[in-house]
């Protein structure tokens, strides 16, 4: 599904990825853990194609393409997602209408038909309950006066609409309470299928209980410097990260 | 006693009408016959012993000055001023050789004041309080009485003196920088400050060099029908810091008394300068009679990289204000600041704030005015924000906002914001609003007076302006509002 | 300011000053009625100080003495009717190059709409409204509207009538012509309006469109004013609005800035009693080489009265905006509440955006603010709704249509916000 051959990238004059390899096989979720600074959420930038970052060497191949070559809005309706840390506040643009047209932003861009307004109601009636969305925040401007848990609500949701192929969960679990916690990792682990991967960028290993992983790479310096099974995850609760030259923070 | 509280215990007792520096100095002075003339400043010029070249500066003013009319923009309204009516050079008679010889009423004024002119008494007030040491340039009517620590500043290579004292010495310097910020022909009031300009302070500091104490001018306006010209320039080589303050007072007078400084900064590559201003000249009595006429041009250069200016300014006295302490960002990265506290009482017309003149690569610069309007006075805040095409990552942020205390008053603002950078971001917030009846209320409530609750509320909002000047200033400042604001509700 | 800005020694001077005193030399003389009078003096003002310039403070960004470089003759007033923007339910008259068109006929009972000639010509009691003001002190935009006077539609709505349908006063330019029009529009105590006006004209023709309005809301009235200006690209237009608010009355205006190579509006703006609320909103889209501005001027004369003011700029290529905004809260006008907001997004390194928003108190007992942005499109927004799907151009299409649907959604007949919704988007998809 995701392929990364020796990535490098920078912002700026400061390199940050540097020589990274990956590979996420169809239906596998992939963990990537690792210290604060260590390159995680630039590579989830990197993959979504946001401007300020470029890539040097290296290649990412995507279910056959080559997504370094895609915008960021193609590489969405290719099926990449990515699930910010801190989604940003869009006023003035009504989280419905938001959804509805990214929904068929990318369903054009498919070359598929877009959505008819009853199917589409009806496919909100039947996500957003479950993740606790109420037809408000559906009304209000997107992410607008959210709390830090609705707004993460808010990005499961899309996730669940859009149905991409990757979903990149970048500190997925920041700012959540445990109840938060809980809601939006079974709202992703209903996501969880054969023919979509995932790549759950954290810091700690507590959402990983949540979201048990089939593999943990440890990223460091902007490489990864270690990959093993679920085992790997308690094995950093324990020792930290002090192992790869980091501090434990 | 720290000098700060002695100066308020002093402003406690001298209990004069409202305006508490309204005294006069009995000294004998030596004046320049009435009015303005090219013999007058040629006479100010011999005076001073000025090299040709000055002279020529001076002469050159002056004839641009006799072609320009006064501005008449500014929200400001007062009787013609008959420019020959005033003496445009006065000095103590005597003038001293060193601290020592500086005539005894002019040292027993400035102790009035506050200000320990002897290194000695500063160095005593070291001993017994941990108050840092300041530096102090003293100019009376037209002249620099004293300047302190000159020798310790000398040694960390910092030139401190009276500008009279620079052109003489330091030719160089001041010929390479002197209206090189504020052109000569800049505006009506600068253009005259250039021909007629008696005395002032010169700041050099060199490379690399942080300043070790904080520098100090205060003026002071003494004899009658006199207008004071001070010119002021300081020049913060490439990577250096210097903090400067500015403190000024005048007596009582009848008449109307003219004040038309300019004040120069230039900030080289990653050099930063802090000019701090607690201006308190006489705003005239309670019907509007007499006051100071204060008209400045005060400008930085922000001519290097990285480099920074700060205007931090208290305004509290004359019956006129037309004062806008502008930063040209100029250099990549500069960054300007404006602060300031503007309070009008009583007739005071104040027209004052800023201009921010984005030139060079990812400049910025913060304005926060705090206007407080009370009596039957006027408060204008003008600002300008300006990007140019080739200031791309220009920022501003405005904030000013407007207190007025009773239902004579105005408030005004007015602020001109330009942006020809389509990566400009310019924000800028304006309110005008009453003091609470809830908060006042509450205070009342608590025991205070009607007086010491609005000073305190006063107080409250001007907080964010009034943290960023040097702490010996900033308790100074908080009780001229204070008294500023006496008789202005009840 | 100590002195009022010095006589012009030499007032007409430009070939467009040249050309309007022409046409003020050519106008008929009317002897001794109060209109004429109106005429004479308004055309004096002109004559004394001609176009303003950038050292007359209310035009320092809009010189017109440097931008207006002629004036087309004056259309000879007798075109056929052409084809307005329509607005669904709308009564519309059309004047076309000037010249009034068929009046609806199915006005409910209560309204009267009738040409301004007419009403000249009957010496109209309703008349006695214009020229409330000295014309000593109009701009030229006002004193050439008010000196040529006769060109125009008068709306009267009676006490207490409600009328359900939007009534479109739609002005068509035909070619390149100077059109002077005039509008006054009265709903008395009680009574409620929705009125549109309407301004296009040919593209590629220059032409010159003086539209003057005055607006009196009575007592209690309420008057919702929508006002759409979307004249050809090298059009001028000087637009006037004069407001004059009663007891308790509501009025909202939305004014959208589409066309013109060169436009001011001036909207002045004045509570006469207390309890009264103004909205005063826009959106200005301006591409190519335009220039807009928008000055308003909201007069708390009285007490208790609440103004809002809210303008959104979209500048591409090297379009020009300028936004000067003034609120005065007078002596003894406490419980004021004033809310002023001015933004603009720049789209191109060429645009430039001018901003004076001022406040002018004289009451302690006041609310009073406002507010200036200006700034490029939010990167961070952009890459949000890229990365969710969106390509890059319709990204920005969705925020620059939330930046301006702010303003338009104050417009309160839905018919009404949808036609100028699609005209922006129209604007929005055709910028390329």
């Amino acid at each position: 599904m995701l392929d990364i051959r020796n990535l490098h990238a920078r912002i700026g004059d400061k390199e940050i990825i540097k020589g990274l390899n990956l590979t996420v096989p169809a239906g596998e979720v992939h963990a990537i853990m690792g210290p604060n600074g260590s390159g995680k959420s630039t590579l989830s930038y990197v993959l979504s194609g946001k401007e300020d970052y470029e890539v040097t060497a290296g290649s990412v191949m995507f279910d056959g393409r080559d997504l370094l070559a895609l915008t960021a809005s193609e590489r969405a309706a290719a099926g990449v997602f990515l699930a910010f840390q801190y989604p940003v506040e869009v006023p003035g643009v009504a989280n419905m209408t938001f959804l509805r047209a990214a929904l068929n932003a990318q369903r054009r861009t498919r070359g598929e038909a877009e959505i008819s307004t009853p199917d589409f109601l009806r496919l909100i009636k039947e996500k957003a309950p479950p993740l606790g969305i109420s037809q408000e925040m559906l009304r209000r401007g997107v992410n607008v006066g959210f709390s830090g848990g609705e707004k993460k609500r808010n990005e499961v949701l899309q996730m669940a609409l859009l149905e991409p192929k990757l979903c990149i969960l970048d500190e997925a679990d920041s700012g959540l309470d445990i109840d938060a916690l809980k809601v939006v990792s079974e709202g992703v682990n209903a996501l969880r299928s054969p023919e979509r991967s995932m790549l759950v960028i954290t810091h700690y290993q507590r959402l990983l209980d949540h979201i048990v992983p089939d593999v943990i790479h440890v990223m460091h310096q902007g490489r990864i410097v270690r990959t093993g099974g679920k085992e790997l995850a308690l094995e950093l609760e324990e020792t930290g990260y002090a192992a790869y030259g980091a501090d434990a923070a | 006693m720290s000098a700060v509280q002695e100066t308020v215990a002093q402003v406690r007792a001298i209990d004069v009408d409202q305006y508490k520096y309204g005294f006069v100095t009995d000294i004998e002075s030596e004046k320049a016959p009435k009015g303005l003339s090219e013999e007058i400043v040629r006479y100010i010029s011999a005076q001073k012993n000025e090299p040709e070249w000055m002279l020529e500066m001076r002469l050159d003013a002056y004839r641009r000055w006799l072609t320009m009319r006064e501005p008449t923009w500014a929200r400001v309204s007062y009787p013609k001023i008959d420019f020959q009516a005033y003496y445009y050079f006065a000095r103590p008679k005597a003038a001293p050789k060193s601290i020592d010889e500086i005539d005894p009423e002019i040292l027993k004024t400035y102790a009035k004041l506050g200000i320990p002119l002897r290194e000695r008494d500063a160095l005593l007030g070291i001993e017994n309080t941990d108050r840092p040491k300041v530096a102090v340039d003293a100019v009376f009517d037209s002249v620099s009485v004293a300047t302190t620590f000159k020798a310790e500043l000398a040694k960390a290579g910092v030139i401190f003196c009276a500008i009279s004292e620079a052109i003489r010495e330091h030719p160089e310097l001041v010929r390479k920088y002197l209206g090189s910020v504020v052109p000569v022909s800049d505006n009506f009031y600068a253009t005259l400050n250039a021909a007629v300009f008696s005395d002032g302070s010169f700041v050099y500091i060199p490379p690399g060099v942080r300043c070790p104490m904080e520098l100090s001018t205060y003026f002071r306006i003494n004899e009658k029908n006199t207008g004071q010209f001070e010119r002021t320039l300081i020049i913060a080589d490439e990577g250096s810091y210097v903090s400067y303050l500015e403190g000024c007072t005048a007596p009582q007078r009848d008449e109307n008394q003219l004040h038309a400084a300019v004040v120069e900064l230039v900030a080289m590559k990653d050099a930063e300068i802090k000019y701090s201003t607690v201006q308190n000249w006489y705003p005239g009595d309670k019907d509007g009679k007499g006051g100071i006429y204060n008209f400045v041009t005060k400008r930085g250069d922000c001519r290097g990289d990285n480099s920074k200016i700060s205007w931090t300014q208290v305004e509290t006295g004359s019956a006129i204000t037309w004062k806008y302490p502008s930063c040209i960002l100029r250099g990549d990265n500069s960054s300007g600041e404006f602060y300031s506290i503007a309070i009008s009482n009583g007739h005071q017309q104040v027209d004052s704030g800023t201009k921010m003149v984005h030139l060079g690569k990812n400049t910025s610069s913060r304005i926060i005015s705090k206007g407080i309007s009370a009596g039957r006075s006027n408060n204008t805040y003008r600002g300008l924000v300006s990007a140019h095409k080739k200031a791309t990552g220009a920022r501003n942020f405005t904030n000013c906002d407007s207190l007025l205390i009773g239902d004579t008053c105005g408030a005004h603002t007015v602020p001109y914001m330009e942006a020809r950078n389509a990566s400009a971001m310019f924000e800028h917030e304006a309110t005008t609003s009453k003091i609470s009846e809830d908060q006042l209320f509450y205070c009342l409530q608590r025991g205070l007076s009607q007086e010491e609750a609005v000073a305190l509320i006063v107080n409250g909002f001007v907080r964010d302006v009034l943290q960023h000047l040097p702490m010996e200033f900033a308790v100074e400042a908080q009780k001229l509002i204070a008294v500023s604001l006496e008789g202005s509700v009840g | 300011m100590t002195t009022e800005p010095q006589a012009d020694p030499r007032p007409v001077r430009t070939a467009a000053e040249q050309a309007f005193a022409a046409m003020l030399a050519a106008a008929p003389a009317d002897g001794s009625s109060r209109i004429g009078a109106l005429r004479r003096d308004a055309a004096a003002a002109f004559l004394r100080n001609g176009l303003p310039h950038r050292r007359v403070e209310a035009w320092h960004y809009t010189d017109l003495r440097a931008l207006l470089r002629a004036a087309p003759p004056r259309a000879p007033g007798d075109a056929a009717p052409a084809e307005a923007i329509a607005f669904p339910r709308a009564a519309r008259v059309t004047l076309t190059d000037g010249t009034v068109g068929p009046l609806p006929a199915d006005l409910p009972p209560g309204v009267s709409l009738l040409s301004l000639a007419d009403a000249i010509a009957a010496d109209h009691p309703l008349l006695d409204r214009l020229g409330a003001e000295a014309p000593d002190r109009y701009d030229a935009a006002l004193a050439l509207n008010t000196a040529l006077l006769g060109s125009g539609v008068v709306l009267h709505v009676a006490a207490g009538v409600t009328v359900e349908r939007p009534i479109q006063v739609a002005q068509v330019v035909t070619g390149g012509t100077s059109v002077f029009t005039r509008l006054l529009v009265v709903v008395e105590e009680g009574a409620s309006l929705s009125l549109i006006e309407s301004f296009e004209g040919p593209a590629g023709v220059p032409y010159l469109d003086d539209a003057v309005a005055d607006v009196f809301a009575g007592d209690g009235a309420v008057l919702d004013h929508v006002r759409v200006q979307a004249e050809g690209a090298a059009a001028t237009h000087l637009g006037t609005l004069g407001i004059e608010l009663g007891r308790a009355a509501r009025y909202d205006l939305f004014v959208l800035t589409l066309g013109a190579a060169l436009s001011r509006l001036t909207v002045r703006g004045r509570f006469g009693g207390p309890g009264s609320h103004m909205g005063v909103r826009g959106a200005s889209l301006l591409a190519g080489r335009c220039h807009a501005d928008v000055t308003l001027f909201v007069d708390h004369a009285v007490g208790g009265c609440d103004s809002r003011e809210l303008f959104k700029t979209v500048l591409a290529d090297a379009a020009r905006g300028v936004f000067q905004g003034k609120i005065l809260v007078r002596p003894d006008a406490q419980k004021t509440d004033g809310r002023m907001m001015s933004q603009a997004l720049l789209l191109s390194g060429d645009a430039e955006m001018d901003n004076k928003p001022e406040l002018e108190i004289f009451a302690d007992d006041v609310q009073c603010g406002h507010g200036a942005t200006v700034g490029a499109l939010d990167g961070k927004m952009l890459f949000y709704l890229m990365s969710r799907g969106l390509p890059q151009r319709e990204a920005e299409m969705v925020l620059i249509q939330a930046f301006v649907g702010e303003a338009v959604e104050h417009v309160a007949d839905p018919a009404v916000r949808e036609v100028l919704v699609a005209r922006m988007a129209a604007w929005l998809a055709a910028r390329g």
